[in-house]
C-alpha cells in the first residue's frame, strides 16, 4: 500500500489550537512538510513568534525560540550570525512585522542577513481579538476600527513585499496565500524557494501569506476564503515581488 | 587603556564572539572597539544594530545558539534592553550587559552618574527576575570583572549587568589581561543548533498554565537566592578602627577613597565599604559593621538611590548620613572630605551631648 498522506515527521503529535478557518494550520503544516522534503529537519532552527503563531514549538520538532513581539527578525539574526550553518527562519503576523517590529525586519533584509521570513498576513491582530493591523483594509471594520479603516486617521494597509523590494539586501519576496488548494501548492513552493535562497547565500527571503482569519473577520470560514481573493489581493496582489537570481 | 576599550577587549579575551551594538555616548569605544577586535575572532560576529532593542534581541539569539554575547549601551539605551533582558532572566540565557551611566532621567545629559542603581538592581524589565550587577571602580577592575560577568552569567544561566559610568568608561589607565586559566566548560544542553541525532529543543517564557508560571517563577527565585548566598562581593578600606564608614561604589567610591585619605590626615575615623555587587548586596558586612560603629556615610553620584539598600541593610540600625551629586555632577575628593568631616564632627557633637 502506497502512503499518500500523513503527518510530517517533523510535526510532532499534537492538536493545533488554531481557531476552525484560520490559515495559520495549514501554513505550519506546509513548513514541516517543505522542511521534511528538503531534509533539513537536523539543522533547522524556528524563531517562533509573539501572536497566534506562538505556540508553533508545541507542533514543530525541530530547535525553536520564542522572541518577543516584532523582534523576531533580530533574534534570527543573531542565531544566524553565530550558525551560519543552520537553516533559520522566522515565523511572523502582520502586527509583529509590519508594525512592533518595523525596524528589526526592515534591517534585517536590508542587512542581506541570510535568513527566512515566513510573514503571515491575515490584516488583523488574532491573538489579541481582532484589533486593527498595519495590513488592515481601507473600510475594514475591527474592533479598534468601528467604524472602518479610514486613511485620513489610521493610514493605508501596509505592504511589506514592495517596500522590502526597494532594498538591495533582498534576495526572493513572493505574496501567496492559503484560500485554496492551487494556492495552497504555490504557497508551498514558494517556502521551499526561500529556503533555497537561504542556503545559497543569495540574500534576505521573505514569503507574504495572505491567510484567512474567520474569526476575527466575523465571516465563515468560505466566506473568509473568497474574502481572500475578492478583497485582500486587490490590494495585496499575488506573485513573485522580487528574485534576484534563480534557486 | 579607556575603560571601555579594556571592557571590550577583556570581553574578547574572555571568549565574547558576539556583539551587538547602537552608538551612544559615553560607551562608544566599546562599540568601536569590538567592531575592529571581535572580528579577528574565529566565528566573532559584529553588529551594529538599528537599535538598542535589536542589539538586545541579536544578543538572545547569539545566547540561544550557544555563543558568549554582549551588548553594551548607556541610560537611555539600557531602558531600551530591558524587554530583551527580561526575556533573557526568563529564558535562561546568559548574557552580559554593559552600561556606562549618565546623567538622567530623560536624554540628561553625557557626564558620569550613577542614575540606574535602581533600575539595574531591580530586574529593570517587566516580571519577578533578577541579575547580577557589577560595578567596578577601576579601569583594571572593570577588564577583571568582565571575566567574571561572564562566567557567572554562564554558572547560572542569567544576564549579567556590568554599572559603570561615563567617567569609568572615558579615562585612560595602565591595564594589564589575564588570560590566566583555561575558561571552564560549562553545560549547553539548552544551546539551539539544530535537532541532529537528539530530541528538538525549545527556548520560551510564555506558560499559560498559571501553576507552571509560578513554579517557573519560584525556580528563578532560588536561583537568585543561590546568588544572594555565593555571590556577594565588595571591598573594604580602613574600616577596622574606623568610627564612620562611607559607603559608595564604582567612580563615586574612588572619589571616596581620596576623601577619607585626607580626613585620616585630619585625625578622623572614618572608612569605606565597597559594593562590588550591587545586586547581590553585601547586607551582612554592613550589619556586621553596625555592631562596632552608628554612622554610615552614603555617598551617590544620583539622589540617593543604594541608600534604600543601606537602609534595609541596617533595619534601622545606626544613623545613615547622605551626600548626592546627581545630573553628571563629579565632586572632587576634598570636596568630599569637608562634607564627611562637617557630618563626623556634628555626630561627635551630638554624642558628647
Amino acid at each position: 500500500m502506497k502512503t499518500v498522506y500523513c503527518r510530517p515527521k517533523c510535526m510532532k503529535e499534537a492538536h493545533f489550537h488554531y481557531c476552525p478557518g484560520c490559515g495559520h494550520g495549514v501554513i505550519t503544516r506546509l513548513i514541516a512538510e517543505v522542511v521534511d522534503e528538503m531534509e533539513l529537519r537536523d539543522k533547522t532552527i524556528c524563531v517562533a513568534p509573539a501572536g497566534c503563531g506562538m505556540l508553533l514549538y508545541n507542533y514543530f520538532d525541530i530547535d525553536t525560540i520564542e522572541s518577543a513581539h516584532g523582534r523576531g527578525a533580530a533574534v534570527a539574526t543573531g542565531i544566524k550570525r553565530v550558525r551560519p550553518e543552520n537553516l533559520v527562519f522566522s515565523y511572523q503576523g502582520d502586527g509583529d512585522l509590519a508594525a512592533i517590529g518595523t525596524a528589526e525586519g526592515f534591517h534585517a533584509a536590508n542587512r542581506g542577513e541570510l535568513i527566512s521570513v515566513i510573514f503571515v498576513n491575515n490584516g488583523v491582530y488574532g491573538m489579541t481579538g481582532g484589533q486593527m493591523a498595519p495590513t488592515t483594509m481601507l473600510e475594514q471594520v475591527t474592533t479598534t476600527s468601528p467604524a472602518g479603516r479610514d486613511s485620513v486617521l489610521q493610514g493605508h494597509p501596509v505592504k511589506i513585499c514592495e517596500v522590502y523590494a526597494t532594498l538591495d539586501g533582498t534576495s526572493y519576496l513572493e505574496r501567496v496565500a492559503v484560500n485554496k488548494p492551487a494556492a495552497i501548492i504555490k504557497t508551498k513552493k514558494a517556502i521551499a524557494k526561500a529556503f533555497r535562497h537561504q542556503q545559497q547565500k543569495t540574500g534576505f527571503s521573505l514569503v507574504e501569506i495572505l491567510s484567512p482569519c474567520p474569526t476575527n473577520w466575523k465571516m465563515s470560514p468560505l466566506d473568509s476564503c473568497r474574502w481572500v481573493d475578492d478583497v485582500m489581493t486587490k490590494v495585496f496582489p499575488l506573485g513573485l515581488i522580487k528574485e534576484t537570481k534563480k534557486c | 587603556m579607556s575603560g571601555n576599550s579594556a571592557v571590550g577587549e577583556a570581553a574578547v579575551l574572555a571568549g565574547c564572539t558576539a556583539y551587538f551594538g547602537y552608538p551612544i555616548t559615553p560607551q562608544n569605544e566599546l562599540t568601536e572597539h569590538m567592531a575592529k577586535r571581535i572580528v579577528e575572532v574565529p566565528g566573532g560576529v559584529f553588529i551594529q544594530s538599528e537599535s538598542e532593542i535589536a542589539a538586545i534581541n541579536m544578543v538572545l539569539g547569539a545566547s540561544a545558539a550557544g555563543a558568549r554575547a554582549m551588548t553594551s549601551s548607556s541610560g537611555p539605551g539600557i531602558s531600551l534592553k530591558q524587554e530583551g533582558i527580561s526575556y533573557l532572566a526568563a529564558d535562561e540565557l546568559p548574557a552580559v550587559i554593559v552600561n556606562m551611566m549618565r546623567g538622567g532621567p530623560g536624554m540628561g545629559n553625557i557626564s558620569p552618574a550613577q542614575s540606574d542603581y535602581l533600575q539595574a538592581t531591580r530586574g529593570g524589565g517587566h516580571g519577578d527576575y533578577r541579575t547580577i550587577v557589577l560595578a567596578p571602580a577601576s579601569v583594571q577592575e572593570a577588564a577583571d570583572l568582565v571575566y567574571v560577568a561572564f562566567d557567572l552569567a554562564d554558572t547560572y544561566r542569567n544576564p549579567v549587568v556590568i554599572l559603570g559610568d561615563g567617567m569609568l568608561g572615558q579615562m585612560m589607565e595602565p591595564v594589564t589581561f589575564t588570560t590566566a586559566a583555561p575558561r571552564k566548560e560549562y553545560p549547553k544542553e539548552y544551546v539551539l543548533s539544530g535537532a541532529s541525532g537528539r530530541p528538538s529543543r525549545m527556548i520560551r517564557s510564555l506558560l499559560f498554565d498559571t501553576k507552571e508560571e509560578e513554579e517557573h517563577n519560584w525556580k528563578l527565585f532560588r536561583k537568585y537566592q543561590l546568588m544572594e548566598h555565593n555571590e556577594v562581593r565588595y571591598e573594604t578600606f580602613l574600616l577596622d578602627d574606623a568610627d564612620m564608614a562611607v559607603l559608595a561604589y564604582g567612580i563615586a567610591a574612588r572619589i571616596a577613597k581620596g576623601a577619607i585619605k585626607r580626613l585620616r590626615q585630619e585625625g578622623l575615623k572614618v572608612g569605606l565599604i565597597r559594593p562590588i555587587t550591587l545586586w547581590p548586596f553585601p547586607m551582612k558586612i554592613i550589619q556586621e559593621t553596625a555592631k562596632q560603629l552608628g554612622d554610615f556615610f552614603v555617598f551617590e553620584m544620583s539622589t540617593g538611590q543604594m541608600i534604600e539598600d543601606v537602609k534595609l541593610a541596617l533595619e534601622g540600625k545606626g544613623h545613615i548620613h547622605f551626600y548626592g551629586r546627581p545630573g553628571g555632577v563629579i565632586p572632587t575628593p576634598v570636596e568630599l572630605s569637608r562634607i564627611i568631616a562637617r557630618h563626623c564632627y556634628q555626630s561627635q557633637r551630638s554624642k558628647k551631648r
